[in-house]
């Protein structure tokens, strides 16, 4: 319990230095979108009219000030550069990237412990070299050119898969959560569903072949650890079948490791997200981010970075309880 | 007379049939590969007579021929010396970053764990709270704020990095500065710096060249994303990234333009991921022995 309520206080800590942290690098250079735009429409008393209507005039103590005191609040600000309200972008941007980012995930996994377990199984024989050079392939390859050759393959040569977007622009559906996989099965509107599955395959898959190496090189490792220890030789001496011996008792220790890196490489699949997303041009996180940075528009980038940041330390957190409640050796310590 | 007591021995451990060499031989194809892209992106002037800048209306979307190998883009440029050139900025970004940050982070790691108190307190909340971000986009953060271009990609991939080396350094050295040695050192009236030089350093070494070699791949792939969504170095630079992005508008007409630098990338960071297993398996005793 003290363990779980240290942790809880950690989050506004790192949250709130996250904050500060992006408040500050983003006025190390001057310039914001009203000056880079207006510049060439406004002349400077209606440039500085705009500038004082956001608060931009005032002294950068006082516009940290203004920013912090809006935040705690739960009010991340309107867009410079058109004016909408981040909670609706981050509505609007945030279901894409999450779906795009845990069916990466479910793939990533199930394709690196399947791996990984066959590596570890095969120990040093042929097998276990060839899945093991595979693993290293795998996670040598950039994602953005994964992506852009199967677009290339299953896209413009094959015609299976469409190339972009995040669904058939044509359809008409009801927007719910916007989480499209929960809205059209509420809807039961299957021409939606399924034209929403179809272009999430491709990127999914992108992101989690790229980063199923990783997965499949520390099931493995975990795996052979666990497959020399007393207690599976025990279960093996027990005449349990080789199948029970190494899914039911190696299996259920390797996780733990799994489960962990899992919640570490979330971030990394956010961020495989957004470059994806640029690929695919698919709506998202990704693409809010970029055009905030290009167009120094500081409430979008502010907002966007805000959210991948809770998003991620909140999952690194519930891992680590989740890892607390499974291993009972943890508990005590 | 008492008979000799005979203790039947055991036989002897019978060596692995595998040589030393054998287990390295992924490592040292990529240790050799990875010689030939440095050589080949050095002396890329030397091995291929086009410009990689230059356009050329008259050979625009040449397929691979035995002019053109890897045939050429919409400008007429040639893929193969856009290749070769193409990788001088990202080895340049991966080896300085690493560097920088190897430096950066012994730094750090060694005063917050020789110093403890508040100083090691506050840097390593600090490093924490670095490590709580996902490193691509305190990158693209990071080049965000600074502006886009070589250096301040090597900065914010610099930054990104740092806190892994300072927290293995510190780590390390935490290990290191109750070790009896090093304590008897102490007592002899050893100061700080000599502590560091001839104690601390050596040990660290190993480690380090470990985790070094490990994160030259994270680095060079971080250069190639951010070179890719633009924000690194500017056209028309020959660049492996920049011509994977490029190449995309050409995906229905010409997928050799962005097949090849991505390929080129694929294969150098796949050497450095060899070379870095060979190093760790070789380096760290304790992994030796499970493998």
């Amino acid at each position: 319990m003290k363990y779980l309520f240290t942790r809880l206080l950690w989050l506004p800590v790192v949250m709130w230095a996250v904050a500060t942290l992006t408040f500050i690098t983003l006025r190390i250079v001057p310039g914001n979108y009203i000056e880079s735009v207006a510049n060439q429409i406004l002349d400077p008393e209606q440039i500085a009219r705009v500038q004082a209507i956001w608060g931009l005039d005032r002294p950068i103590t006082e516009q940290y000030a203004a920013f912090m005191s809006d935040l705690v609040r739960g009010d991340l600000g309107l867009s410079m550069s058109s004016g909408i309200p981040l909670s609706r972008l981050i509505f609007e941007r945030m279901p894409p990237t999450i779906e795009l980012a845990l069916v990466a995930m479910v793939i990533s996994t199930g394709i690196g412990m399947a791996v990984g377990i066959v590596s570890a199984v095969t120990h040093n024989r042929l097998v276990d070299y060839a899945t093991r050079t595979f693993a290293v392939l795998w996670l040598s390859l950039p994602l953005f050119w994964v992506a852009m050759m199967l677009i290339v393959i299953f896209a413009v040569q094959l015609r299976w898969m469409p190339a972009s977007g995040r669904i058939d622009a044509r359809l008409d559906y009801e927007v719910i959560t916007n989480f499209m996989l929960i809205d059209h099965v509420l809807t039961g509107n299957r021409a939606a569903l399924s034209s929403f599955v179809h272009h999430l395959i491709l990127p999914a898959l992108a992101i989690g072949l790229t980063s199923s190496g990783f997965v499949a090189r520390l099931t493995r490792s975990a795996m052979l650890e666990i497959v020399h220890s007393d207690y599976v030789r025990t279960a093996r001496a027990k005449g349990l079948s080789e199948r029970r011996v190494i899914l039911k008792h190696a299996l259920q220790n390797a996780l733990l490791p799994i489960i962990t890196l899992q919640g570490l490489q979330f971030g990394t699949l956010l961020g495989g997200a957004v470059i994806t997303e640029i690929v695919f041009t698919r709506p998202g996180m990704g693409r809010m981010l970029l055009d905030g940075i290009l167009k120094r528009d500081f409430p979008v980038v502010q907002g966007a970075v805000m959210i991948v940041a809770f998003v991620y330390v909140v999952i690194n957190m519930l891992v680590d309880i989740i890892y607390h409640v499974v291993d009972p050796r943890l508990r005590h310590s | 007379m008492i008979p000799a007591l005979t203790i039947p021995t055991p036989p002897l451990p019978v060596p692995a049939r595998r040589s030393r060499w054998r287990r390295y031989e992924l490592s040292l194809v990529g240790g050799v590969f990875f010689a030939l892209v440095i050589f080949a992106t050095a002396f890329a002037p030397l091995l291929t007579p086009y410009n990689p800048e230059l356009p050329n209306v008259t050979s625009r979307f040449k397929l691979p021929s035995l002019q053109h190998p890897f045939g050429t883009d919409d400008f007429g440029r040639d893929v193969l010396a856009r290749v070769l050139y193409g990788g001088r900025p990202i080895l340049f970004t991966g080896f300085a970053s690493v560097l920088a940050a190897l430096v950066v982070g012994i730094l750090i790691g060694t005063v917050g764990a020789l110093y403890r108190g508040w100083i090691d307190l506050l840097l390593m909340r600090l490093m924490d709270v670095m490590l709580s971000f996902p490193s691509v986009l305190l990158a693209i953060l990071i080049v965000a704020a600074l502006g886009t271009g070589l250096a301040n990609m090597i900065v914010a991939i610099t930054f990104f990095m740092v806190p892994v080396f300072a927290r293995l350094v510190r780590a390390i050295v935490l290990t290191l500065v109750y070790q009896d040695y090093v304590l008897a050192a102490r007592a002899m009236g050893a100061g700080d710096l000599w502590l560091i030089r001839r104690h601390i350093f050596p040990n660290l070494l190993p480690p380090m060249i470990v985790q070094a070699s490990a994160m030259l791949a994270v680095a060079i792939s971080t250069a190639t994303a951010l070179n890719f969504l633009r924000l690194g170095v500017e056209p028309p630079t020959p660049d492996w990234g920049l011509m994977v992005a490029d190449g995309q508008r050409l995906l229905f007409d010409a997928a050799h333009v962005p097949f090849f630098p991505g390929l080129a990338i694929t294969l150098t960071l796949l050497s450095v991921n060899f070379i870095g297993d060979g190093l760790r398996d070789h380096l760290d005793p304790k992994l030796r022995r499970r493998l």
